[in-house]
């Protein structure tokens, strides 16, 4: 029942922003800030709780089901495991500094851009613990379609185009999962007689090794997608530069995770033997994107692309390092969706404050901007530094487990994934370079962090560092999920 | 047992203090805090040190585990520490070495806007080193590995207005960056085969285990070096060193000549079980140091920026102790860092005071007279270039030096071309070392000399030149002097050096090496002492210019890898900057657009199309059943 209510808080906070805000908009903030800090409360005490449990024994922490459709076998049936909460802990976390960069930021429909912020979280939440597939589908559009609007109304210049572009792409992901999850459910229906959407039931049926490719694919392909894999990445920039800032925080920092995660929690358990089949592919394709993307990143003058091309090159880590089917490489995976969220997080709530200081995005017209704002210059070094992988912060451990636990399996692909290491550098150090070293640019300093921006950016901080110190309760709290 | 991690704790709280609140804190209190954390690092390091020589832990190290870094599932990194000789040695060093280069900063930095940020990185960067050398896993070393690069690349381009400053930054971090890289597959390769990475672990089961399957015992080790490689500034990774002269004349001294840059040494030192199984990646080894040791010292000869050329002999000098790994004289390459930790420190930090004196002039030809200037800098200066030149049982230098071009005939591994190269290089470096003295402090000065020195300046520089003529007593060649303090004590860590049966006797080539030094003195007396300057006639002529060009960039290094590297990189990610696969992309939307204007034209709304269209559907439905 307390999963309804990490979803429910949600639903019912965005209600309630909208309304309030006819009256009062400073209101609606506030109520949006205290349903997330309510859910992150709620999800705390939950992994307060089973801190214990996790560890050892069972898998499932809570399970929850009651009827939906029943005609059609379809149930409300939310569940989570270590690596559900893990994400839940992120996505409320992420969820709260989002409202927080969007305070000034949003200045018009500010009710209706929290429903939609609210309800996008509640689809994230929803999509992390639905073990019904009818009910997974049903979350993956609630996150879907909020976000779009968010992006359209809220957006840049060029928000239009990248609305339509975010759209069709998920969209067109998304209908070929749920062609894939029909046919599961009639495959299964004539195997046992039963017609169900639920997880725990379609693990047990047997596919014909051709049927099961198709299946997959349909999955894998929404998922990569997602994901994004090159060379399904194209909405990504689009979607991340023109979004309003917690936009983009929300769109790296966690719905690039559903993809992974669903590839984790459906294709590698539903799957298994189609999922090794292809493993080489997708190794080559995660390796493949850790470079391409990257040498994307070096290339652009925007700000917020270049930063959502990082994002497509450490999400090919993920890919790498899942179909490496080793334990190792798929606790790094865990630990990059985490330390990817914060990191990426964090910069693109950096990108936005420097595009409320200086209104643009372009770093050539930037420069020289640490003497005036050297607190923010010294954590965007630190998120610089995360995202080349520097020890001491979490994205290492994230990497170093990926690539050590995926080198066994293909050394070769493994070996192309870590000149990846290199090319992060170049992007990150340039992008340093470029807006906060060299010769001060433009006439008017900018203002320092304010206060509020100061909180945003030294919890992201201090999240990273104690992940790359003491990144052993995480590992801990998915080990059971990952043995399996 | 002592509180090993009290060493890197230290400087790492002096970090946080200023990196937190610097910017409130007086100049007084910044200078306590950054040179104060460090000196109390040294201080124990001493205490400990001497209790570590008088009563040796069983097993000939401490050790202390602070926590469970991570574990997964056979895979278990803890934050360790562990203090042998070696890594004694090396903490010695950093730290003491360190908090000298710490004093001199408080009076050389005094006048920088960024005095908290300068002390800030500069604490970060000695507990990144100690970390680096006490670390008991190769993680945990490669933590300390990273961390020193992040602190060199922000002390490079400490002065970060200057675009040239944060362009050498950054050419440090990404060329490093390639040998870390590198590295970084090497351990991952390790793990797969030993199935641990703790240093100890390793190098008790590699013997048996490659042994066994001598796959990649080969390659372990060669992508270990290009590790080292990049660090240490040696072929084909140097180029990044004379660059990152441009950071205050401090960091020079302290990462860019005493201690990071010979990280690359430690690294083969400790992990000389790997390289003992592969001849070849000895000889590797050995051949890379020499080739450096003469390409590096070539340039030095012809530079004319005073930090420029004491880069070129840093790298030369490394390459050394390069070339004393490969043929197995492990202690020689670590003395030989040992002394030149001293004397180039000592060298760097003087030349800030020429610097400094000379209103912020670099060009060495530009100088001249300051022996009657600036007589106590004079003589400092003086006793760290014959250091450098190892002048014969006078010098630090030459005990170490000495020593490695003897075991680069007579070690397990040497021959005598590799003695021949660093002979030649021993004749440059003290032709470098004379030139550098000569046109600084001799002559007239051409540029006005300004005040510059007090205590604390003076006080570091005195410490490091009586070490630079004395720290080699301690280790005497063994046909002079039966007194070997140094390798005896690192014999506890280090294989002892294995001669080769039929090697030359050891006072021939004493005596030439010696030669060596006094010719290369005189030929750099002959070329530059400024009343006789036969070089600047000499120089003139057109094929001397360009060969001088040459040297002077280097050896085109640069010019290669624009060429081979960045031109072809940057024209990809430039012609790539829309992202190829967006064309796709957009030819699928504009399909469908053009498709839609193809079937909107035939919804006109003319009843006479839609008659026609009817029609012409019958005659053809009509047609078609006629034929079939």
């Amino acid at each position: 029942m307390i999963l309804v209510w990490m979803i429910g808080i949600l639903l019912a906070g965005g209600f309630l922003c909208w309304l309030l805000a006819r009256w009062n908009t400073q209101l609606s903030k506030w109520a949006a800030l205290l349903s997330l800090a309510a859910g992150l409360l709620i999800v705390g005490s939950v992994a307060w709780q089973y801190g214990d449990t996790v560890r050892s024994q069972a898998t499932w922490l809570i399970d929850y089901r009651i009827n939906w459709i029943p005609a059609f076998g379809i149930s409300f049936h939310v569940a989570i495991d270590g690596l559900s909460l893990v994400l839940l802990l992120l996505t409320f976390f992420l969820g709260l500094l989002a409202v927080l960069c969007s305070w000034n930021e949003i200045r018009e429909r500010t009710g209706f851009y929290f429903f939609n912020l609210l309800w996008t979280l509640a689809g994230i939440s929803g999509v992390f613990m639905a073990m019904d597939l009818f009910l997974f589908y049903f979350f993956w559009e609630v996150m879907l379609v909020p976000m779009y609007f968010l992006i359209a109304i809220w957006g840049d210049s060029n928000r239009r185009y990248a609305a339509y572009k975010f759209f069709i792409f998920t969209q067109a992901g998304g209908l070929l999962m749920l062609l894939a999850i029909l046919a599961l459910y009639f495959v299964n229906a004539t195997q046992s007689g039963v017609y169900t959407f639920d997880y725990f039931d379609l693990l047990n049926v047997s596919l014909a090794p051709e049927t099961a490719r198709w299946i997959m694919a349909g999955f894998l392909i929404a998922f990569a997608v997602k994901l994004p894999v090159v060379p399904f990445h194209n909405w990504l920039p689009d979607a991340h530069s023109e979004a309003p800032t917690a936009g983009s925080l929300i769109l790296a920092g966690l719905l690039l995770k559903t993809g992974a995660y669903g590839i984790i929690r459906f294709v590698l358990t539903l799957f298994p033997q189609a999922a090794a089949d292809i493993a080489w592919w997708a190794m080559l394709f995660g390796a493949v994107g850790i470079v391409y993307g990257a040498m994307l990143a070096y290339a652009q003058t925007d700000l917020k692309r270049l930063i959502a091309y990082t994002s497509v090159s450490h999400m090919g880590f993920v890919l790498l390092g899942v179909f490496a089917f080793r334990e190792i490489a798929l606790q790094g995976v865990i630990m990059q969706l985490l330390t990817h969220g914060i990191g990426t997080g964090a910069l693109f709530a950096m990108a936005g404050m420097l595009k409320e200081r200086l209104h643009t995005r372009d770093i050539e017209k930037m420069g020289g901007l640490w003497s005036a704002m050297p607190a923010m210059g010294g954590m965007a070094l630190l998120f610089t530094m995360a995202s080349l992988g520097l020890p001491m912060l979490g994205s290492f451990i994230a990497e170093f487990l990926i690539l050590l636990g995926t080198f066994p399996v293909q050394p070769a692909l493994t070996s192309i994934a870590t000149l990846g290491l290199i090319f992060a550098a170049l992007y990150s150090l340039r992008m340093m370079q470029k807006v906060f070293l060299g010769p001060v640019k433009g006439a008017s300093p900018p203002k320092d962090l304010t206060p509020r921006e100061l909180i945003i950016m030294a919890t992201l901080g201090i999240s990273m560092v104690l992940l790359g110190l003491f990144p052993q309760p995480i590992l801990d709290m998915v080990k059971m999920t990952v043995h399996q | 047992m002592p509180l090993l991690a009290l060493i890197p704790a230290l400087p790492l709280t002096g970090f946080l203090v200023l990196f937190l609140g610097g910017r409130r804190f007086s100049r007084n209190v910044i200078a306590g805090i950054g040179a104060g954390s460090v000196i109390a690092s040294a201080v124990f390091t001493l205490l400990w040190g001497i209790r570590f020589l008088q009563s040796p832990p069983a097993g000939g190290a401490w050790t202390q585990s602070l926590w469970q870094w991570f574990r997964v599932e056979s895979l278990s990194v803890g934050i360790d520490l562990r203090l042998d000789a070696l890594s004694l040695l090396f903490v010695f060093i950093i730290t003491f070495v360190g908090a000298l280069i710490h004093i001199y900063s408080v009076a050389f930095m005094r006048q920088d806007r960024d005095y908290a940020r300068f002390f800030a990185s500069m604490n970060l960067f000695v507990c990144s080193m100690l970390l680096l050398v006490m670390a008991d896993n190769l993680v945990l070393l490669y933590l300390g590995w990273e961390g020193v690069g992040l602190c060199s690349y922000l002390l490079i381009g400490f002065w970060y207005e200057k675009p040239a400053n944060c362009y050498a930054a950054n050419k440090a971090f990404y060329i490093t960056r390639i040998g870390d890289t590198a590295m970084a597959i090497g351990l991952f390769l390790l793990f797969k085969e030993l199935g641990t990475l703790s240093i100890p672990g390793i190098l008790n089961q590699a013997p048996q285990h490659f042994a066994r399957s001598a796959s990649y015992s080969t390659l372990i080790p060669l992508l270990l070096l290009a590790g080292g490689i990049g660090k240490s500034a040696q072929l084909p990774l140097q180029t990044w060193l004379p660059d990152a002269m441009a950071g205050p004349s401090p960091v020079s001294a302290l990462i860019h000549a005493a201690t990071m840059v010979t990280a690359g040494v430690y690294l083969i030192a400790r992990m000389h079980g790997l390289f003992l199984l592969s001849p070849m990646a000895m000889s590797v080894t050995a051949v890379i140091g020499a080739i450096t040791l003469f390409i590096a010292g070539c340039s030095a000869l012809v530079q004319t920026d005073i930090k420029r050329i004491l880069a070129y002999s840093t790298i030369s000098q490394i390459g050394y102790m390069f070339l004393a790994l490969g043929v197995g004289a492990w202690s020689a390459a670590i003395f030989h860092f040992f002394t030149h930790a001293f004397f180039k420190a000592l060298l760097f930090l003087a030349a800030g005071v020429v610097i400094e004196a000379l209103h912020h002039e670099h060009n060495i030809f530009k100088m001249g007279g300051l022996r009657q200037k600036m007589p106590l800098l004079f003589y400092t200066f003086l006793s760290g270039a014959a250091s450098l030149a190892a002048l014969p049982l006078i010098t630090a230098g030459f005990f170490s030096k000495d020593q490695i071009l003897w075991y680069a005939w007579s070690a397990g591994n040497g021959n005598i071309l590799l003695w021949a190269i660093a002979l030649a290089g021993a004749f440059i470096t003290a032709c470098y070392s004379t030139r550098l003295l000569l046109v600084v402090f001799w002559g007239e000065a051409k540029t006005p000399v300004g005040k510059f020195g007090g205590r604390l300046i003076y006080l570091p520089l005195i410490t490091l030149a009586a070490l630079s003529l004395i720290s080699g007593f301690i280790e005497w060649p063994h046909n002079i002097l039966h007194l070997t303090l140094f390798s005896d004590e690192l014999q506890q860590v280090l294989p002892a050096t294995i001669l080769q049966e039929n090697h030359p006797p050891e006072f021939l080539l004493q005596g030439i090496a010696a030669t060596a030094t006094i010719a290369g003195i005189y030929m750099g007396y002959h070329w530059y002492y400024p009343i006789t300057g036969r070089i600047y006639r000499w120089q003139a002529g057109t094929r001397m210019l360009a060969f001088r060009s040459f040297l002077l960039d280097g050896w085109k290094f640069d010019q290669l890898y624009r060429t081979l590297f960045i031109q072809p990189f940057l024209y990809l990610t430039r012609i790539n900057k829309n992202d190829v696969f967006d064309r796709v992309y957009s030819g699928i939307a504009r399909g469908s657009v053009s498709l839609n204007r193809l079937f909107s034209a035939s919804q006109n709304g003319s009843l006479r199309w839609y008659i026609a269209a009817v029609l012409i559907g019958i005659l053809f439905i009509v047609t078609l059943q006629l034929l079939l």
